[in-house]
């Protein structure tokens, strides 16, 4: 490709968030989103989901046992569903997405969601009960509705009555980060009008256990760029946006995407490239994409998770980037790690930041680590913001780097 | 609407009774015929040896198409974007998960855990072949080739870039396997083009469409494209060996599919 058009090619044009909502254990909805945020509060409490016996802290969402699904979406029930659907009927989106669906046709509105373990817990428990002679698993289990990963985007195709493309993304704790990118070129090719982003992860003992067995769970509420950080708390949640092209007459306060970023590490499965390559190349391409330079970012959302080596990672590829004086900060120590919802619930977190002029502090946090060159932030700081971003870094090195920005 | 539009470049097949592609190839223009055989997947020897012990069918299955496509395509791996989709990932290694997890000791290995990510196979790609561009995993259950090959044609559409699909999938053991029953591993991988190259076999261009399906002439190989979700494929597979220009139609979602033009390239 000749360099001008392939610049050309790499800007993207804005899309603007027209609704969106959280549901995290520091809260339901928008609302109990910034608040707990204000409030540096964290949601994360002492483990005690289902049968696990690990010595960790866990972001839980409260009360999504006891809100089973409809009878019509019977055949989607799982925890994972069940906070989805909780998290759809926050802060007006589902009408949002119906409003979309009224405009364009509903088939013009995509579905393009992440998940990393989706129903997996009901096949954990269906496990315990398989048949002593024939091995088989109860009779209630369900494959497809609850267990495959793409149960998820069925699940909210189905309960919003949408009928475009639909799609999970599921490269681990990137997943719901890339979700955006993926849904900006479907609606810049015109194959839609309108996409429901989003993810959503909820507590399981694959994940729980599993980072146990790699030692990159924290004992205590995680402590993101602490020099005595050692390791996640995982979490669960379920955020959602909904993606048009901004209209001629956008509100001062609208947000916009406006840029996106995606790499691989090409190193490890399980860890970070030490010096942060793949996550450089996103941030550098979510800029180039939304052509703005480094100077232009004024809050960094960090992916943050709490591991050594994580944080170290990310510290040298945002001080090669953005250099060190952009403040930032993890809000993974109020909401614990929630893994294939992370990006779209620190996409929320961005969107609220913008709109409501606040850089959330990062709690649990008490002695920075020196060695980390970043700008930190311990404190909320209410100031008036323009362009924010937000990283989401995975398993298999899959990297993603997003850019909001507030229209006017 | 911008076309969804691409040149295939190189492709690579791997299934029942089927080695690879010019083998596929010889099956679906009717020159061979098709005897169902197990899967025969290859050691991935583009792997260093740590991680090669690390990998089961499905990072083999899907390195072995991967490979194959970007070899004939003449094409750097490392240079290309990828687009990864299966329906359900390594079957085996949930199972295995599952049945610790039902135990009372619990103790996970941590190699099982980083392997039961849906992008288990994207991530060794890359460490494989040191692509470090863009590389996604999905899942749209039985439509997770015609979602996959959606994806990839925008990204070849929108950024402008040569883009890697690779559509696999592995069955489970039991007792998973009689609520998913998927046979025998299959994977099929094609190097998409934004643009015409010696390299280009066929254009091809997609819409979505309300028609149905098509299916394959002969029975075992409709039997085929039927049970494993990657060999939705098929009927794609079967005009580009046949180097015909015309029209198939794959399936997608409930009530609407995906509608491919070919073209044979010169």
């Amino acid at each position: 490709m000749p360099g001008d058009t392939d610049v050309n090619y790499r800007r993207m044009n804005p899309l603007a968030l027209t609704s969106f909502t959280a549901t995290s254990c520091i809260g339901r909805g928008v609302a109990a989103t910034l608040a707990t945020l204000h409030e540096r509060r964290t949601g994360l409490a002492p483990c005690a989901f289902e049968t696990v016996t690990l010595d960790t802290w866990v972001g839980e969402v409260a009360g999504v046992d006891e809100a089973p699904l409809p009878a019509t979406l019977r055949e989607f029930e799982c925890r994972n569903n069940r906070l989805a659907h909780l998290g759809l009927a926050q802060d007006g989106l589902a009408e949002a997405v119906q409003r979309a669906a009224a405009r364009y046709g509903r088939e013009r509105v995509g579905v393009f969601l992440g998940t990393s373990t989706s129903g997996i817990l009901e096949t954990e428990l269906a496990y315990r009960e398989r048949d002593p002679l024939s091995g088989a698993l109860p009779a209630h289990f369900r494959y497809r509705g609850a267990h495959n990963t793409f149960s998820l985007a069925a699940f909210a195709q189905q309960a919003l009555q949408l009928s475009g493309p639909a799609v999970v993304i599921s490269c681990a704790c990137s997943s719901s980060a890339k979700v955006f990118a993926s849904a900006r070129r479907a609606i810049e090719a015109g194959l839609i009008d309108a996409a429901l982003v989003g993810g959503v992860d909820s507590l399981c003992l694959t994940t729980l256990y599993g980072f146990h067995s790699l030692q990159l769970v924290s004992s205590r509420p995680c402590r993101p760029f602490d020099v005595a950080r050692d390791g996640i708390s995982i979490g669960e949640a379920a955020a959602f946006a909904l993606l048009e092209r901004p209209g001629a007459s956008l509100d001062a306060n609208a947000v916009l995407l406006l840029g996106v970023g995606e790499s691989s590490d090409a190193h490890h499965m399980s860890a970070p490239h030490p010096q942060g390559r793949g996550a450089r190349a996103a941030m550098l391409q979510a800029l180039e994409a939304a052509a703005l330079a480094p100077q232009d970012i004024e809050y960094i959302n960090f992916h943050g998770t709490g591991t050594p080596s994580n944080d170290d990672a990310e510290a040298r590829a945002v001080t090669n980037v953005l250099g060190n004086e952009t403040p930032g900060s993890s809000t993974k120590g109020a909401t614990g790690h929630t893994l294939g919802a992370a990006g779209a619930l620190e996409a929320v977190i961005c969107a609220l930041a913008l709109q409501h002029g606040v850089m959330p502090a990062g709690v649990n946090t008490t002695e920075l680590d020196p060695a980390l060159t970043v700008h930190y932030l311990r404190d909320n700081r209410v100031t008036r913001l323009s362009r924010v971003m937000s990283n989401s870094f995975g398993f298999g090195g899959s990297n993603c780097s997003l850019i909001f920005g507030r229209a006017g | 609407m911008a076309a969804l539009a691409a040149y295939v470049e190189g492709i690579g097949l791997l299934g029942p009774g089927i080695g690879d592609w010019p083998a596929g190839a010889r099956v679906l223009t009717g020159q061979a015929p098709w005897a169902r055989a197990p899967t025969v997947l290859p050691a991935p020897e583009c792997l260093p040896s740590a991680e090669r012990r690390r990998t089961g069918t499905v990072v083999r299955l899907a390195l072995a198409v991967g490979l194959e496509a970007t070899a004939r395509a003449g094409a750097d791996p490392a240079a290309l974007a990828a687009v990864f989709a299966s329906s359900g990932g390594d079957g085996q290694n949930c199972h295995e998960i599952c049945q610790v997890l039902a135990s009372a000791e619990r103790q996970l290995s941590p190699t099982r855990f980083h392997n039961c990510v849906h992008n288990a196979a994207a991530g060794y790609w890359s460490i494989a072949t040191q692509a470090t561009p863009a590389s996604s995993a999905l899942c749209a259950y039985d439509a997770s080739f015609a979602a996959g090959l959606l994806e990839a044609l925008l990204q070849v559409a929108v950024e402008r870039t040569a883009v890697l699909l690779v559509a696999y999938d592995v069955g489970y053991p039991e007792p998973l396997h009689r609520h998913r029953p998927i046979p025998d591993a299959f994977g099929v991988a094609l190097v998409l083009a934004p643009a015409v190259s010696a390299a280009s076999q066929a254009s091809v261009s997609a819409t979505l469409t309300a028609a149905p399906a098509d299916d394959m002439a002969d029975g075992a190989l409709e039997a085929l494209r039927r049970s494993i979700p990657a060999a939705r494929s098929l009927p794609l597979l079967a005009h580009l060996a046949r180097r015909t220009t015309g029209r198939v139609v794959l399936d997608y979602l409930g009530g609407q599919c995906l509608a491919v033009e070919l073209s044979a390239c010169p």
